[in-house]
């Protein structure tokens, strides 16, 4: 076996990572291939639950997390880190979708394990020696490139394995990002307790030990996952002969998918999507406590922290489930329908909200927010298959990679609007539910402008298509 | 459902049986289900 570097491509290269050592033998069962991208994403989903770290990280110096020293990080900082890391992970996704193309899943959910766990070891030493400049460029910068070639490396090999299911496949996968919070964050606190007496508030420790058990955790998708053999097809499957003139039988390049106004209106698409959803979730712990609190409610009948901290545990139950249920559901519905569906009941959904804030129908608006967070999360998940459908298979995961640079917009554009909103109504003198109405109706607008662009899809034109046959091989030239 | 063999040669790989699917879907099932149990108790809190 020749020894060969993770990047890599030559002809001569022949290591156990290279894609032609991925191709799947007879008898080989593809859903082995799903447990393979969970792998993946259940571990890089923990970035969602970073905010677990804040107070340890934020005193590390006094020992008290209600008693910061004057030498403390501040949240401000310490929110730096999760911000940094997603915006590298859709610069990353982005930039290493073609590379990803050519040498395949396996060589890039390596990359992507040794970068997210190496990005915890780093980031351990920048909290040990109390350095942001190390915790920046460990967990925001390297630990954010593996959340971009993770998240992007199983979707096109699912979708050549599920053609027949698309959307199951692929919101299988993406339901895994949203569960990695719910393993990431006990497991972050159960080890900060473990470790409390050993190291300040216990967080070196718990770095080192989560970057080697993620690093060894992904490692099960790296030696699982395998491609199909060219031009394979699931036993009896047959193409739909019912013609869906949203869904090609041709391949568009991804350089080429970037000329397209698909590719924008689709932008344009997940990102009102995910600023809209990351507007509920940013704010939800205050958002419920401010709007039934016990001034509202009556004394003692408050949604207090505890109960606040339920809101978001469900919250994020739903982004999962909405993961997988609505982006299977696009299969049948197909996914213009679908995004119609998560947009137009979005809006009313949004503008309902204020009203049974101000009503303080409880049950009903959390009701309600599970809903919205759970076409929230069917955003992500369906987007993968609705590039397939317009732009074929062949790089399907460099485009999904282009795309996810909406999400790291909407993930600086979302917080920004909540913010600034809410802070305006509270200036304005505004309490509880009035001081988030705005909010809503914008989100609302917002969902407005994506269903706009979603119903402006058309099919992709044909000058953008590829000549002839393609193979993958060709996919990275 | 399993691959029909194709024009490409693939690699030699180990064929996969229910079992190892059954394996498989438990390594990555159960902390799945451990951190969805531990957001579900987390959740109850709401409706005390």
């Amino acid at each position: 076996m020749a020894t060969t570097s993770l990047l890599d491509t030559s002809p001569a290269s022949t290591s156990f990572l290279d894609r032609s050592r991925t191709i799947a033998g007879p008898g080989y069962n593809r859903w082995l291939v799903p447990p393979a991208a969970l792998a993946i994403h259940l571990a890089i989903g923990q970035a969602y639950a970073f905010s677990v770290f804040n107070k340890p990280l934020g005193s590390l110096i006094s020992g008290d997390p209600n008693a910061p020293a004057p030498t403390d990080w501040t949240p401000g900082q310490i929110g730096w880190t999760f911000s940094i890391a997603i915006v590298l992970l859709g610069l990353s996704a982005a930039v290493f979708g073609k590379w990803l193309e050519r040498v395949g899943p396996r060589k890039a959910m390596m990359a992507a394990s040794l970068c997210f766990g190496g990005g915890f070891l780093i980031g351990s030493l920048g909290v040990h020696l109390h350095s942001l400049a190390l915790l920046y460029f460990g967990y925001g910068f390297v630990g954010g490139i593996g959340l971009g070639i993770g998240y992007i490396s199983p979707v096109s090999t699912l979708i050549k394995w599920f053609p027949d299911r698309k959307g199951v496949a692929t919101g299988m996968a993406i339901m895994g990002f949203g569960g990695g919070a719910m393993i990431g964050s006990p497991l972050a606190v159960a080890l900060m307790n473990h470790f409390k007496d050993s190291a300040p508030q216990g967080v070196t420790p718990t770095f080192i030990v989560m970057g080697i058990i993620y690093l060894l955790f992904m490692q099960f998708g790296v030696w699982t996952i395998r491609v199909p053999a060219d031009n394979w097809a699931p036993k009896g499957y047959v193409p739909s002969t019912e013609h869906n003139a949203l869904i090609t039988t041709g391949n568009v390049s991804a350089d080429n998918a970037i000329k397209t106004p698909q590719f924008w209106l689709l932008w344009v698409v997940l990102l009102t999507n995910v600023t809209a959803g990351i507007g509920v979730l940013e704010t939800a712990s205050p958002l419920i406590q401010e709007t039934f609190s016990d001034k509202f409610m009556g004394s003692g009948r408050g949604v207090t922290a505890a109960a606040a901290a339920g809101f978001v545990g469900l919250l994020s139950l739903f982004n999962l489930l909405g993961r997988f249920f609505w982006s299977s559901a696009s299969d049948k519905l197909g996914r213009k329908v679908a995004y119609a569906i998560y947009f137009g009941l979005g809006i009313l959904l949004y503008a309902l909200i204020p009203t049974l804030g101000h009503n303080l129908q409880l049950t009903l608006y959390v009701v309600v927010a599970c809903v919205i967070i759970s076409m929230y999360g069917g955003g992500f998940a369906t987007a993968p298959a609705y590039l397939s459908d317009l732009f074929g298979k062949y790089q399907v995961g460099a485009i999904h990679g282009r795309l996810l640079t909406a999400w790291s917009t909407a993930g600086v554009l979302g917080p920004l609007i909540v913010h600034n909103l809410h802070e305006s109504a509270v200036q304005k003198g505004l309490t509880g539910a009035a001081a988030y109405q705005n909010v809503f109706y914008t989100m609302a607008g917002l969902l407005a402008v994506g269903l706009l662009a979603d119903l402006l899809v058309r099919p992709v034109a044909d000058r953008y298509y590829e000549k002839g046959p393609v193979t993958i091989e060709a996919g990275g030239h | 459902m399993s691959p029909q063999p194709t024009s490409s040669t693939p690699a030699p790989n180990e064929p996969a049986t229910g079992g190892s699917v059954v394996l498989a879907w438990l390594f990555v099932g159960i902390p799945l289900a451990w951190g969805v149990s531990q957001t579900f108790i987390k959740a109850l809190a709401l409706f005390k």
